[in-house]
C-alpha cells in the first residue's frame, strides 16, 4: 500500500488503518436500512391517518347538521329563511336574518373595539416596556385568557350593562340624535349590541395581545437596529419595519380573536338582550346565532320543525365562520407576499 | 483635537464590566481598526459610539464619548442626529423589508427629503459609491431580500451613506461574505476613508494590515495599546499585543 502511486497525504492516516476506523458507511444504504424504512412508512401512515380523521370530522359535522336540517329545508327555501326577518316558530316562520345580522354586528363591533387597543398594547409590551414591567403584565394577561366566559358575562351584567343604560345611552340620545346606528331608538335597557360587543372585546383581548406580542418579539433585533442606526425613532422603526415584518402574524392574531368571538355564546347571551329583531342601533338588543341555539335547543321541541330549524342555524353559523376564515386566509396570503418585499 | 474622543468609557452589562476605563482619540478621515480576542468588548465599544447600546436596558455606561466636544451621553444629546452622523455596518447584512430603492431612501425620507427627483439622485449616487449601481439599476423596485448576501452588504453600505454620515462604524463587515465580495467591500473602504472616519472591528489581522491607518487593541475589556498601524504592527510595546499579533492568544 505504501508503494501505491497516490501521494501519502491524500487520506488521513487513521482512515487507512482498518482497526481504528469504524465499519465503512455506504451512503446509499443506511445502517439498519429495512427497519428504519419500515418505521418511516409507519409514521408517515399514522400521521396521514390522523390528518384525514380530523378533516373527516369537519366534513361529518357539516353532513350531520345538513341531514338534521333537511326537514325544514324541504318545506321552505334556504334563501327565504336566510333573508326572512320574522322568527315565529309556532307559525312555522323561521327567518334567520336578525340572528345573522346580530352575530355580525356584535362580532365586528367587538373586533373594532379590541383590535387597535390590543395591537398597541402588544407593541408597548414588545418594544417599549422595561423587562420588569413585562414580567408582571404577561402573566396577568395569561390569567385573563383563562377566565371562564360566564365570568365575563357576569361582569357584563354587573358593570357594562348599567354603564350603557345609565351613562352611554342617555349621552348618545342627547348628543347623537339623528346619527344612524349611534342614536338609541328608544330607551335602552343596557342589554344591547354595544354591551355584548364590549364584553366580547374584553374576552378576545388577552388572546390577541398574547399572540401579537409574541409575533412582534420575533422580529429580528438586527433589522430594528439597522433602522434605529439610520436615525429612526422607536415609533418610526415600529411603523416601517417591525410592523411590516410582523404583519402576517398580526393578522393571524386578529383572526384568532375573530374566531373566538364568532362562536362565543355564554357571555354574549347574558348581555345581548336576545330579542329576535333586526337591531336598528348599537343600543338595541340583538340575538346572535349561538345564543339562539343555546337558549332554545332542548326546549319547546314539540313545535314541528323547530329542532330542524335550530340545526340549520348551527349550519349557517358554521358556514359564516368558514367563509370568514377563507377571507382571512386570502388576506394572510396577501400580507405574506407584501411583507416579504 | 480630533473629532471623536473617548474619555474614561466604562460599560457594564448587569454589573459585569465589558469595557473598563477606555480613553483614546479616533483620528479623522482614517481607518481605525479595532482588534482583540472574542468577547473583549469590540462590539460593545462600537455600539457606544452611536448609542445603539441604549436598546439594551440592563446596560450601564459611564464616562464620555465626545463628538465635536459634546458628550453624546449627555441627557440633552440628540440621539437621532447622532445616529445619523455615525453610519453602522453590521456583521450580517440587515436589509429592511422593502425594495432596494426604499432601502436607500429610508434614511433620507425620515430626515425630510420628499422630492422624487432628489431621492432618485441620492439612490444613484449612493449605489454607485457602494459599487452596486451597475448590478441593480434595472431592478430598483425588487425586494432587497432577493439580492445575494454580498450585494445586500453593499446595499447596507449605500443605505448608510444616504444619510450623509461623518463616520462609518463597521462591525466585522466582511465576516459573512465570500472572498470576492469581501474584497470589494475592502476596496470601498480604501476609497471612502478620504471622506469619512472609518472605525472597523475585525478579526482578520491581514485585513487590519491591509486597511488600517490606526490600530487599537482591546483585551478583556481593557484598551491595551493604540497607535499608528505601521508602528504597532512592526513594534508593539505591550507583550499582550505582541502575543495576539503572533497568534498566541486569540
Ligand atoms: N447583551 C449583552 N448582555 C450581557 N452581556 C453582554 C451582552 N453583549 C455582550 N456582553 C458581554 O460583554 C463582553 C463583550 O462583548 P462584545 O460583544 O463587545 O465582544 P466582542 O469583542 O465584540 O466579541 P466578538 O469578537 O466575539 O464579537 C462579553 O463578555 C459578552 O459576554
Ligand atoms: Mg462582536
Amino acid at each position: 500500500m505504501s508503494s501505491s502511486s497516490a501521494p501519502p497525504d491524500m487520506q488521513p492516516p487513521q482512515m487507512r488503518d482498518g482497526a481504528s476506523a469504524g465499519p465503512p458507511i455506504d451512503a446509499d444504504r443506511p445502517t439498519g436500512g429495512r427497519l428504519r424504512l419500515v418505521m418511516d412508512r409507519l409514521v408517515t401512515g399514522a400521521v396521514s391517518a390522523v390528518s384525514v380523521a380530523v378533516a373527516l370530522l369537519t366534513v361529518s359535522l357539516v353532513v350531520a347538521l345538513l341531514v338534521r336540517s333537511l326537514p325544514v329545508l324541504g318545506l321552505q327555501s334556504l334563501a327565504e329563511m336566510i333573508t326572512g326577518t320574522v322568527w315565529h316558530p309556532l307559525q312555522g316562520k323561521f327567518g334567520f336574518w336578525p340572528f345573522i345580522v346580530g352575530t355580525l354586528w356584535v362580532t365586528v363591533l367587538a373586533m373594532l373595539l379590541a383590535t387597535p387597543a390590543c395591537i398597541l398594547t402588544a407593541i408597548y409590551l414588545a418594544e417599549y416596556a422595561a423587562t420588569g414591567l413585562r414580567a408582571v403584565v404577561r402573566p396577568m394577561i395569561d390569567v385573563l385568557a383563562g377566565i371562564p366566559s360566564v365570568v365575563y358575562g357576569l361582569f357584563g351584567v354587573l358593570v357594562i350593562v348599567p354603564l350603557v343604560r345609565d351613562r352611554l345611552a342617555p349621552a348618545a340620545a342627547e348628543h347623537l340624535s339623528g346619527v344612524p346606528l349611534l342614536a338609541p331608538g328608544k330607551v335602552s335597557t343596557g342589554y344591547c349590541v354595544l354591551a355584548a360587543a364590549v364584553v366580547l372585546a374584553l374576552m378576545v383581548t388577552p388572546v390577541i395581545i398574547s399572540v401579537a406580542e409574541e409575533v412582534l418579539r420575533g422580529v429580528s433585533p438586527g433589522v430594528r437596529e439597522a433602522s434605529l442606526s439610520l436615525g429612526a425613532t422607536r415609533w418610526e422603526t415600529v411603523k416601517h419595519v417591525s410592523f411590516r415584518i410582523a404583519m402576517p402574524g398580526l393578522i393571524a392574531a386578529v383572526v384568532l380573536g375573530f374566531a373566538r368571538a364568532f362562536g362565543e355564546t355564554m357571555a354574549v347571551l347574558m348581555v345581548a338582550g336576545n330579542v329576535a329583531q333586526l337591531p336598528g342601533s348599537l343600543f338595541d338588543p340583538a340575538y346572535p346565532l349561538p345564543a339562539l341555539i343555546a337558549n332554545n335547543y332542548g326546549e319547546m321541541m314539540s313545535i314541528p320543525l323547530y329542532d330542524s330549524a335550530l340545526m340549520l342555524g348551527a349550519l349557517i353559523l358554521l358556514v359564516v365562520v368558514l367563509i370568514f376564515n377563507l377571507l382571512a386566509e386570502l388576506v394572510l396570503i396577501w400580507a405574506r407576499r407584501r411583507s416579504s418585499q | 483635537m480630533s473629532h471623536i474622543s473617548v474619555r474614561n468609557l466604562t460599560v457594564a452589562y448587569n454589573g459585569h464590566p465589558a469595557l473598563r476605563d477606555v480613553s483614546f482619540d479616533i483620528p479623522d478621515r482614517q481607518v481605525t481598526a479595532i482588534i482583540g480576542p472574542s468577547g473583549c468588548g469590540k462590539t460593545t465599544f462600537l455600539r457606544c459610539l452611536n448609542r445603539l447600546i441604549d436598546v439594551n436596558n440592563s446596560v450601564r455606561v459611564q464616562g464620555q464619548v465626545l463628538i465635536d466636544g459634546e458628550d453624546i451621553f449627555a441627557p440633552r444629546a440628540d440621539v437621532m442626529s447622532l445616529r445619523r452622523k455615525m453610519g453602522l455596518l453590521s456583521q450580517k447584512p440587515q436589509v429592511l423589508p422593502m425594495s432596494i430603492f426604499d432601502n436607500v431612501t429610508y434614511g433620507p425620507r425620515l430626515h425630510g427629503v420628499r422630492k422624487r427627483a432628489q431621492l432618485e439622485q441620492i439612490v444613484e449616487r449612493c449605489l454607485r459609491m457602494a459599487s452596486l449601481w451597475d448590478e441593480v439599476s434595472g431592478r430598483l423596485r425588487a425586494p432587497a431580500a432577493e439580492l445575494s448576501v454580498g450585494q445586500q452588504q453593499r446595499l447596507c453600505l449605500a443605505r448608510g451613506l444616504a444619510v450623509q454620515p461623518e463616520a462609518l462604524l463597521c462591525d466585522e463587515p466582511t465576516a459573512s461574505l465570500d472572498p470576492i465580495s469581501a474584497q470589494s467591500i475592502e476596496q470601498l473602504f480604501m476609497e471612502l476613508k478620504n471622506d469619512y472616519t472609518v472605525v472597523l472591528v475585525t478579526h482578520i489581522l491581514r485585513q487590519a494590515r491591509r486597511l488600517a491607518d490606526y490600530l487599537v487593541f482591546f483585551y478583556m475589556g481593557e484598551l491595551v495599546e493604540h497607535g499608528p498601524a505601521q508602528q504597532m504592527l512592526s513594534n508593539p510595546s505591550d507583550p499582550r499585543t505582541r502575543k495576539y499579533l503572533e497568534g498566541v492568544i486569540s
